[in-house]
């Protein structure tokens, strides 16, 4: 199955035009997809910067290394940076970017100058953001609560806002670009149901960013509105409801939890069906469980306000909804399992990630049913308790799945090889410093340690001490991929179209691919993940 | 049975156990499942690793059965932590008749309460043990949020309206309180505490306190100063609508429509008068928006409902 080959195929989409033109110009959706890795690359070092300046203060009680001013706009532009400049366009915009087309046997995505434009447009939002950042910070959270952010805040709140709105400019294309892509352009023979799950997640996931994201791109614009003119959407002194902006601002929010970790569990249904070497336990149910998780993920967003004032009987019916939510997600979990049963399992750098976004993305899972049960999250909400919890998802999860992904396509990306060794070891620095950051957080909330605090209580110093030295191990653990990824992609061995020995169009092709992605149309009469058939040489 | 752990919070209030069981419960499904699932993944992971560099996996595409025992169990379990949860949480939304009454007003960044006796306190909230305590609460700026971890409760306080909150505490001692909706930069010096006492401590400190007369009494000279009882005479003769005996009253809206008076309805006919005017009254009453702070609107209400027994 292993393809030795000493050098790149001598035409691919990265030697096809070299300079900045090239790239500033291209319409390719594999060029775009490395754009995107770039500016989200950078997005996510600001953000992480933020959060060791952000642990560092809170390893002593006293807010004693910046003022409280600082602090507030440190976690602020970490959340605003990771979620709506990392996390939400990780995935979709970069392995989507790359892979869609690869994956059902396209040449392009099927609006390339639209894909280009939403790189531009995200690239904009994020210099909106930059300024907001560089020109004093903003103070608000990332969730922008009403009504401090609009009459209280003294801080770049409109900037800030127009940044994510424009940002969501660029969500909505390339959500749209997908979803007309994955219907229009399959190759033959590539049905529904023969499609990679990973597909059937930036389906999912498209349809949440075409739904979603405008209604956080009205609210916002009302935020800016009642801040520069007055309008008395959210003030009370003037006739506003400040809950309504939290009503309207967890209608995407919570889906947007989806966004993030919908791609990642794509990813592992790939991993793991490609490092066992057989098809993924219960297919069609892992594709549902994903639109599932889409649909219901837009009627549980009051689950963030059960001590917001709503009615008794509001909240009954939002955390019985926001339970049905943990079904899906516990089935992949155990279809994931499930596929390990008598599989050919390889102990490679994707697997690790891969297993380890299982057992991660189970205990986010679980804190969810906590905070979904009334009672629990009526004490836990706003404390620590909510921070472990999402990290656990979004950074347990969701990027624990894309640099599982990263390094699964990291040699069709880039045609080389990254060293296996520093690969692994840093997979294993990343497990352990994640969770000495975030587990105590769990003790620390059910303490009642109440988040997005400056200086806290000496009671909870040893619990926050821990966190601190686990963050500064996961700092280390990003910090590796990032020198050795760069590093092969110069030095690297050359990695032939197939260094997995895994099954897919995406691996039929070179390493890079050409720029039109396949030199004939490829013709499927197999299902995703036919190893047998592969075997057999029926796969070809 | 924890407390004094380093590792979990005291308990000091009759919901508190309560919350605590539903927590234990979920930490019992939460490490069985976590455990059940790092283990397979372990095991699976050693036992079937890759002997050789070709081989393959057996095809195993699904099983009904499978699927539909880990559909139903997580079910049963989320539904079974959904009723448990709920049932938990009525009881912490639904007071006793029978309660001990105090205000609270959150500003930018500090706890204002105001006991209905007259005593005022800033970041300390001194109640009795054993006796349900009901907060009215409201903020002059921005949302905050009450939250003493102790009581295992919280709630947020929000402008233009009166949210509540009711506990009754178990123990004397002091607890910590904080302020848990993020409110701007000294957010985190929102803090302060609440000291439940033994009811004859709780005695000893209620007279003690400087007395400037009872919320109540300072919402009546209040209702003089401000003229109120220029139209809203007792007599039923006046341009407004009879107050005695109102509060609790369910009174009959232009148009047909019914409302209980309680604190909400009487916050919003003072700041915004014409929204919802009782039926046979004209419109002519004018705003009080701007001219009375949070506090005194609480004495004005406090007056009325004081209007109750007359």
């Amino acid at each position: 199955m292993q393809t030795t080959v000493a050098a790149l195929p001598p035409r691919h989409y990265l030697n096809d035009g070299f300079g900045i033109r090239s790239w500033l110009f291209t319409r390719d959706h594999k060029r775009i997809a490395l754009l995107y890795l770039a500016t989200i690359t950078l997005f996510f070092f600001i953000g992480g910067a933020m959060a060791v300046l952000i642990r560092l203060e809170l390893a002593t009680p006293a807010g004693d290394l910046v003022t409280d001013e600082t602090y507030n706009k440190l976690f602020t532009m970490h959340g605003v940076m990771m979620v709506f400049f990392f996390l939400i366009p990780s995935i979709p915009a970069t392995l989507g970017n790359f892979l869609v087309p690869l994956m059902i046997g396209a040449k392009d995505l099927a609006f390339p100058k639209l894909n280009l434009l939403s790189w531009y447009i995200f690239v904009v939002g994020g210099l909106f953001t930059l300024y907001a950042l560089i020109s004093g910070g903003v103070d608000t959270g990332w969730t922008f609560y009403t009504p401090f952010s609009t009459i209280s805040s003294t801080s770049k709140v409109v900037p800030t806002a127009l940044g994510v709105f424009i940002t969501g400019f660029s969500s909505i294309l390339t959500g749209l670009n997908f979803i007309v892509t994955i219907h229009r352009m399959r190759a033959p023979g590539m049905t529904w149901f023969r499609m990679p799950l990973f597909l059937w997640s930036i389906y999912a996931t498209s349809l949440i960013m075409v739904l979603g994201t405008p209604v956080i791109a009205i609210t916002i614009l009302l935020v800016a509105a009642e801040r520069l003119f007055h309008f008395g959407f959210f003030d009370p002194a003037v006739g506003g409801d400040p809950v309504l902006f939290q009503h309207l601002f967890w209608f995407y929010s919570h889906p947007a939890v989806y966004i993030m970790v919908l791609p990642s569990m794509g990813v592992v249904s790939e991993v793991v069906a490609a490092f066992c070497r057989k098809p993924v336990f219960g297919y069609r149910i892992v594709a549902f469980a994903s639109v599932a998780i889409a649909v219901l993920g837009f009627l549980v967003w009051a689950h963030h306000m059960f001590v917001a004032g709503i009615s008794v009987y509001a909240a009954m019916i939002f955390s019985v909804l926001s339970m049905l939510v943990a079904i899906p997600s516990a089935v992949k979990v155990f279809n994931w399992t499930a596929t390990m049963y008598r599989g050919s399992i390889s102990w490679q750098t994707p697997m690790l990630y891969a297993m380890g976004f299982i057992g991660l993305f189970t205990i986010g899972g679980l804190t969810g049913v906590f905070l979904a049960t009334l009672a629990v999250n009526v004490h836990v909400t706003d404390t620590y308790f909510i921070v472990a919890h999402f990290h656990y998802i979004m950074v347990g999860g969701a990027l624990m799945g894309y640099l599982g992904g990263l390094h699964y396509w990291w040699p069709k990306i880039s045609g080389r090889l990254y060293p296996e060794f520093l690969a692994k070891l840093s997979a294993g620095i990343i497990f352990l410093g994640f969770n000495l950051t975030f587990f105590p957080q769990f003790v620390a909330g059910y303490l009642g340690m109440p988040r997005r605090y400056h200086a806290y209580p000496p009671d909870f110093q040893v619990l926050n001490v821990l966190s601190s030295a686990g963050a500064s191990i996961l700092g280390v653990g990003y910090l590796i991929p990032m020198a050795y990824l760069m590093w092969s992609l110069r030095y690297g061995r050359a990695a032939g179209s197939n260094p997995f020995g895994a099954v897919g169009l995406e691996w039929m092709t070179t390493s890079p691919p050409p720029t039109e992605n396949f030199a004939t149309t490829p013709v499927v009469a197999w299902d995703a993940y036919d190893y047998k058939g592969e075997v057999e040489g029926r796969v070809a | 049975m924890w407390s004094g752990s380093p590792l979990f919070p005291e308990a000091a209030s009759t919901i508190a156990s309560r919350v605590d069981a539903v927590f234990f419960f979920l930490i019992g499904v939460a490490v069985f499942f976590s455990v059940l699932i790092a283990a397979l993944i372990l095991r699976f992971a050693i036992k079937y690793r890759r002997r050789a560099p070709d081989a393959i996996g057996e095809v195993i595409t699904g099983g009904v059965l499978l699927e539909t025992i880990w559909t139903a169990v997580p079910l049963a379990i989320v539904l079974i932590s959904f009723g448990w949860g709920a049932s938990v949480y009525f009881a912490m939304s639904r007071p006793p008749e029978e309660t001990l009454d105090i205000y609270v007003v959150g500003k930018q960044w500090m706890w204002k309460f105001q006991h209905l006796d007259g005593q005022r306190e800033i970041n300390e909230l001194h109640v009795p043990v054993g006796r349900a305590v009901k907060l009215t609460m409201t903020s002059e700026d921005v949302i905050h949020d009450f939250f003493v971890p102790a009581f295992r409760t919280k709630a947020d306080v929000i402008p233009g309206r009166y949210t509540t909150i009711w506990f009754e505490p178990t123990k004397a001692g002091r607890y910590q309180l904080f302020c848990a909706e993020y409110c701007g930069t000294r957010h985190s010096g929102m803090i302060g505490q609440v000291v439940v006492m033994e009811p004859t401590d709780y005695q000893a400190w209620l007279s003690g306190g400087p007395q400037e007369g009872s919320l109540a009494s300072r919402g009546e000279k209040l209702f003089s100063d401000l003229a109120c009882n220029t139209c809203h005479r007792p007599d039923t003769q006046g341009r407004g609508p009879a107050l005695d005996g109102l509060f609790g009253k369910t009174v009959t809206l232009q148009g047909g429509e019914t409302v209980t008076v309680d604190e909400a309805y009487l916050r919003q006919s003072i700041l915004t008068p014409a929204a919802r005017i009782t039926a046979g009254f004209q419109p002519i009453m004018p705003t009080f928006q701007g001219l009375v702070t949070e506090e005194q609107l609480l004495e004005l209400v406090e007056y009325v409902k004081a209007l109750r027994s007359r």
